[in-house]
């Protein structure tokens, strides 16, 4: 299984950890990656918010770049992969939006026929890998540990354009992983709600008392750890939960694992090379509920 | 088939009135929909139930409900599609607006911010004789948006709202989208500086529920993001959020990925200081941890770069 590998801006920036990680995962489950060095930032919805043409430009260009080494392309960010599939979904559905892009694309000798698929990294463990080899490759199940799945907005809606109706089971990808690696899921109702990051920089007293609602609620729920497969909502939750509980007034205390880096627990590796001493929510009480040293 | 309806109640004339959630089995038909066994259920086994419908035909909007947790008009939803995975079926009032009684809501705030964005048409020079015409054309790209029907289903499912009652919301910002677009308004530079204000399109979170929920396909939050676009492009004074957008095309443009760091000085500027210094706690902990992002001249361009600079070009030269 060979993709064409999307790293996007955040784990190459704010959340380092999160490359780190993946990077220690992916060789023992089969999975070979070429890194997309010339491929720009999907827009992350920001620049969309300016010119949505331009954003569906620079996906195509990423799409046609994968799509002539014949590969799909693996995402590790819910915000890349939700404004990839939607710019996709936009591109395949619509033949003359396509041939303007395509206008454009020409000129540098590119053409996107609407044949990449787009995948994030915990799709591609559930419809690649495998339920059997996930389940093998399991070196220090998660027994005991109490985990609450976050999503990220992008990974969730808008539904259509994620392919939910070709594949239902993404809708809950992350619960399915978090369970084959022996963790108890613990369920609540902010697990596919908005973390609060693109309100940061324009109100950010609406954009922590969603980090706290949801750390909070996660824990009243009795989770011991929240799972996130998204790197912006990461930067919130863990780079931004202190000071969320200060805003609110109240301990919060919830370590936040990168999918990778819970995932690369479970198979056994050891904390720091998967980067959780980076962490800015200690993930001690975690490590010692698992008696790894 | 027999299907438990869990409904969540609320009788604000009961001695300590408070939610309560109560299970009621009833016998169902596989083309049922919510809304018709919430009816049988009052029917013939609780009169005291209580909710609001008019049409039973997705309509008239007024049967706006959470099921299963999401925001949706009871008359279009299947019971067999919503017990999929269970024999059980969740039913609560909507969210962000008061309770009256069980699945009954308050929609007092939800017109008061519609009327707030002053939903009519506001033309401008000599009146014309007959009526203000518009060619279809020019009409069409309105369609979606004007199948509006107020359900309310965008701002129970808000999560800007959830944390912020002062945000005008989706339905009152996909409605004032109607007539900033509309070819025959004069006063969209007028409504877009009223919407710049905090509490406008510029605190919305992209979270997309607003699409997500909505049963007429009116993508609030995609009208939202066009209102921003206009915004930008008619010179409205720049706001965090306007300058974000910008800042961050510019990044783009120059670097191919994102400068965190410069995003975040350029977005703040000299006006906001404050803002910018609210993040040092988090940078100098990021620092502790070997994790704070290169910046300026130290964050390098990606391979490649000029051909993604003259793909922005393009875009800006191409109407």
């Amino acid at each position: 299984m060979t993709y064409a590998f999307f790293p996007g801006c955040v784990s190459k920036g704010g959340c380092p950890e999160l490359y780190q990680s993946v990077r220690q995962v992916y060789p023992p489950l089969g999975i070979d990656l070429e890194e997309m060095t010339t491929a720009a930032c999907t827009g992350a919805g920001v620049l969309q918010e300016k010119d949505l043409r331009l954003g569906d430009l620079l996906n195509a260009h990423t799409l046609a770049l994968a799509e002539r080494q014949g590969l799909p392309i693996m995402t590790i960010c819910s915000t890349c992969q939700g404004v990839m599939s939607q710019a996709n979904h936009r591109l395949k559905t619509n033949p003359d939006y396509l041939a303007e892009i395509n206008r454009a694309l020409g000129e540098e000798g590119l053409t996107y026929h609407g044949t990449t698929t787009v995948k994030h990294f915990v799709w591609i463990l559930l419809e690649d890998v495998g339920e059997e080899t996930i389940r093998q490759s399991v070196k220090r199940p998660l027994t005991g540990l109490r985990a609450a799945p976050f999503y990220g907005c992008y990974l969730q809606r808008p539904s259509e354009a994620l392919g939910f109706d070709e594949q239902p089971s993404r809708a809950e990808s992350l619960e399915t992983v978090m369970t084959l690696l022996g963790a108890e899921v613990v369920d609540f109702p902010g697990k596919s709600r908005c973390c609060g990051f693109p309100l940061l920089t324009i109100n950010k007293s609406n954009s922590m008392q969603m980090v706290a609602n949801h750390t909070t609620d996660a824990k009243a729920h009795g989770a011991d750890v929240m799972v996130t497969p998204c790197p912006l909502c990461h930067l919130n939750l863990d780079g931004l939960q202190s000071t969320a509980a200060g805003q609110t007034n109240r301990a919060i205390d919830l370590p936040i694992f990168h999918l990778p880096q819970f995932l690369g627990l479970a198979m056994g590796m050891e904390p720091k090379a998967l980067g959780l001493d980076r962490n800015l929510v200690s993930t001690g009480a975690v490590l010692q509920k698992l008696n790894v040293a | 088939m027999v299907t438990t309806f869990r409904i969540r109640r609320f009788d604000p004339e009961s001695a300590a009135p408070a939610p309560y959630v109560q299970e009621y089995v009833i016998d169902t038909e596989p083309s049922d929909t919510i809304l018709d066994g919430l009816i049988k259920i009052r029917e013939t086994v609780d009169e005291s139930l209580t909710l609001r419908c008019s049409c039973r035909g997705a309509i008239c909007g007024s049967c706006g409900m959470r099921i299963n947790g999401h925001a949706a008009l009871s008359c279009k939803t299947k019971i067999a599609a919503s017990t999929a995975s269970s024999t059980t079926v969740r039913v609560e009032p909507m969210n962000n607006m008061p309770v009256i009684k069980d699945l009954v809501t308050d929609m007092t705030g939800f017109w008061e911010k519609v009327r707030q964005v002053q939903p009519w048409l506001q033309p401008t020079g000599v009146e014309p004789e007959g009526e203000y015409l518009a060619s279809p054309e020019s009409m069409s790209h309105l369609t979606g948006v004007m199948g509006c029907i107020m359900c309310g289903a965008c701002v129970s499912d808000c999560a800007a709202l959830e944390v912020d009652s002062r945000f005008v919301g989706p339905a009152a910002l996909a409605k004032a989208y109607r007539f900033v677009a509309d070819p025959r308004d004069g006063a969209s530079a007028s409504r877009l500086l009223a919407l710049n204000e905090p509490g406008g399109m510029w605190d919305c979170t992209r979270c997309m529920e607003c699409i997500e929920v909505c049963p007429k396909g009116v993508g609030a939050m995609d009208r939202i993001m066009t209102l921003r676009a206009n915004g930008i492009d008619q010179g409205v004074p720049s706001t965090c959020g306007s300058r974000h957008a910008e800042v961050f095309a510019d990044l783009i443009e120059q670097k191919g990925r994102l400068d965190e760091p410069m995003l975040a000085v350029r977005t703040f500027g000299l006006g906001h200081v404050g803002g910018l210094l609210s993040f040092l706690p988090m940078t100098l902990r990021a620092l502790v941890r070997r994790k704070l992002p290169k910046a300026g001249p130290f964050h390098r361009p990606i391979p490649g770069i000029a051909r993604i600079r003259r793909l922005f070009q393009r875009s800006k030269e191409t109407p």
